[in-house]
Parts: C-alpha cells; structure tokens; sequence
C-alpha cells in the first residue's frame, strides 16, 4: 500500500517533519517492500496556500495516507476532497512511521491539528 | 493635496494626528479612514454616518460540469487558492484575490465569478447631536467646527484578511478639491502600500522609542520606492531616547512636529476625545503642521 510520511530528510532513516505544508521532502512509501521515493517540497517558503498546494502534490500521487506531525485547516480540507486518510501527532522515524500505519497502530485525523500559518519559517 | 498619515509602527498616534488634522482645518477637508481592520477614526470626529456601500471581490466559480481538471487554473493562481484533485477542483476564497486570471485563462471557460462581500464603505458628514461614542457613552455636539468636513471609511468584515480592495474602494472617494487626510493603517505591508500610494505627501508619525525607531525606518524605505515625500512627527516626546532624532538628522528627513509624552492626552484619547478638543491650544499647532507641508510641497514643486 502506497503512503506517504513527510520528513526532514530524503530517506527512510530520516525525521518525520512535524509540519505537513511546508515539510522538507515527501516520501512516498509502499509498506510492504518499504520501495520509496523522496520528492522536496517546493512550498517550503510559500508565501500562502503551502497546505494546499502540499495537499494537491500529495493526491497527485495516488497514496492511500498521509502520516505527519499537524495538519491545518486548508492542507486538511484539500487532503480530505482526495480521499487521503489523515493521520497527525506522528513522530520518529519515518521508516518506523511507515511499519506502525501498516501494523494498524494509527488512528485517523477527524480535523485540522492546528490553525493556518502554523508552520511558517 | 492628499497628505496620508502613516507609521511603520502601530500605536504611534496616526489617528491621533489624522483626526486632530481635520479638525484643525474645519474647512473643506476631508478625512478618509484606511485602518479597514479596526477604524476608529469616526469616534474622535464625531460624524454621523449616512451612507453604506457593500464592497465585494471576485471569487472563482468553477462549473465542474464543464471542467476537465488540466489543472490550469492552480498553475496561475499566484495565491495558492485553487487545488486541482482528479476529479474535484477545490477553490479557497480567503486566499483569492480576485485577479481574476484562472477564470481568464480556464481553456474549457469553467470559471465564472461570484462576489465576496469582504466589508463595506461608509461615509457621512457632521450634524449637531448625539453620538454613540462605544455602547456605553454618547456625546452631545452642537458645533465643533466640523461643519465643513466630509468623512469616509472602510470596515472590513471580521474573518476577512483582504483589505486592499476595500481601501481602495474609500480612496476612491477622495475629493481633490478638498485636503483630503488618509488615515493609513500600521506597517509596511499591502495595506498600508495601498493607503498611501497616490498621495502628494506623507507623514510619518512615530515615537522615540527602539521600536520606533525599527519600524519608522522601513516606512521611510517604502516611501521612498513609491516616491511620495514625507516628513516625521514624533508623538510621545520625551519618552524613550534621541535616537529618532539622529536617524532623522542623518537623513535629512524633516521632523515637523512633537506632541509630548502627556496623560492629559492619552487620556482624552481614551476617551474618544481629540487632542485639539482636550487641549484648543494645539490647534494652531496642527495648522502650521499643514501650513510646513505645503511650504515643502512649494520648494520641491514650485509650479
């Protein structure tokens, strides 16, 4: 299964970011053979709309889930219309991030984990 | 003329200055409140309001009938306010600003425009009577010296965070055969760009404080690439240190006024009562404030 984990670095032994929309990289995970392939995020220094662009560039990639630290309002109304399952508080490592979704160790994000502009630099 | 009074730092005393202006000219002036996001500037001129215009922006429509989902209409948005899915196309209006380029641009002509009421313009002019100052005061005026002053403002929506379209809906109100006087809101930002683009002169109210100091200088830079001479009021003087006035000195920017760091003052403004109400001496304080501006505007234009 296709996920994707966002992350401070472009492997699998990196962080996970706890920013979603202006996250260092993508990493596009499949849990079963944990093949991957890190995208930089280009919204890193977006002056609005990160979340949302972050959101579209996401479903663009057909994965099933997304695990990261916090999601707001807009990042989560985009990834919601895609029908990518949510998944915040997210912590670690993110091969080991990747290992505890496909264990079935997370539970979905009803809402946005915080406000617009959160993750700002 | 339209001289703007604007800052840098917020809490200076613009509207204390732009209001206290007005009221010193008494006649054929008037006062444009730009400070959309919180106007107050009614409250010390005491007009009666009679006129509300809605002012809305263009927000994009999209008929997902007609839409193919290229995912044109994200690539233009310099705003990040469309995200484009397989097969749903999501458009966030509060980061639109109504450019109106994804709707000119869209090759399968999807997008149409709605408007986005984001507040209104309202305008009135002095009558003798009773004012509600805030839910638990009014004030009775017969005169004033306001009979010859006209009075404009914006108040944005709350929720809102798109303020250059309704500031530019009260500019164009401005009445050149008047002095028209713009309150200008704080920063350096879009909002206060768009208040003070247009005008013949600028006064830069600031006090002498490091804050002050910080955030005058990056007013003066923004002034100077939009090319509008300006000058510098320090209010609150014998706060804080000399460090305005060396900056100021350095640069050969005018200083053309000091209103002191006094509690007589701030409590008339705490009070909704201006400077030149509290304290008539100053009127002819803020009369040769005008009568330096134009003395200025003479030197560097002499036609």
């Amino acid at each position: 299964m296709k996920i994707c984990v966002t992350s401070r670095g472009p492997n699998l032994e990196s962080e996970v970011d706890p920013r979603f929309g202006r996250c260092r990289y993508f990493i596009v995970v499949d849990t079963d053979t944990l093949d991957f392939e890190a995208i930089e995020n280009p919204n890193v220094e977006a002056a609005g709309g990160a979340g949302i662009q972050s959101g579209q560039a996401v479903a663009a990639k057909d994965v099933k889930a997304i695990l990261t630290g916090n999601v707001g309002p807009n990042a989560f109304r985009a990834l919601q219309a895609a029908g990518i399952d949510v998944i915040t508080d997210v912590s670690g490592g993110v091969k080991e991030a990747a290992e505890r979704y496909r264990n079935g160790d997370f539970k979905s994000a009803q809402g946005p984990s915080v406000s617009s502009k959160t993750g700002m630099p | 003329m339209i001289l703007s009074i604007a800052s840098g730092k917020g809490g200076t005393g613009k509207t204390t200055v732009a209001t206290a202006l007005a009221l010193s000219l008494g006649e054929n002036v008037q006062l444009l409140d730009c400070d959309v996001e919180e106007p107050n500037a009614h409250i010390f001129v005491t007009v009666k309001l009679y006129k509300h215009v809605r002012i809305c922006v263009p927000v994009p429509d999209i008929d997902k009938q007609k839409c193919d989902f290229c995912g044109r209409c994200q690539e233009v948005c310099s705003f990040n306010a469309i995200a484009v899915l397989k097969d749903d196309v999501l458009v966030f209006k509060e980061l639109c600003h109504g450019c109106g380029s994804c709707s000119f641009l869209c090759p399968r002509a999807a997008i149409g425009e709605i408007d986005k009421e984001i507040g209104c313009v309202e305008a009135g002019a002095f009558e003798a009577g009773t004012f509600e100052i805030h839910a638990s005061q009014t004030r009775t005026l017969q005169t004033g010296g306001r009979d010859g002053l006209a009075f404009v403002h914006g108040r944005l929506n709350v929720g809102q965070a798109m303020s250059p379209p309704l500031i530019r809906a009260v500019k164009q109100h401005g009445d050149r055969t008047r002095t028209v006087i713009v309150d200008a809101p704080p920063g350096t930002s879009c909002p206060a760009t768009e208040a003070v683009r247009g005008s013949d002169f600028c006064l830069l109210v600031t006090e002498p404080t490091p804050f002050g100091l910080h955030d005058l200088a990056l007013a003066v830079g923004a002034l100077k690439k939009l090319e509008i001479p300006f000058a510098v009021v320090i209010n609150r003087s014998g706060l804080g240190d000399g460090k305005v006035d060396d900056y100021c000195q350095q640069r050969g920017i005018p200083i053309l006024m000091r209103i002191p760091f006094k509690r007589e003052i701030a409590m008339a403004y705490s009070e909704g009562i201006s400077i030149v109400e509290a304290m008539p001496e100053y009127k002819a304080e803020f009369q040769k404030l005008i009568e330096s501006i134009e003395r200025i505007l003479v030197a560097t234009h002499p036609e």
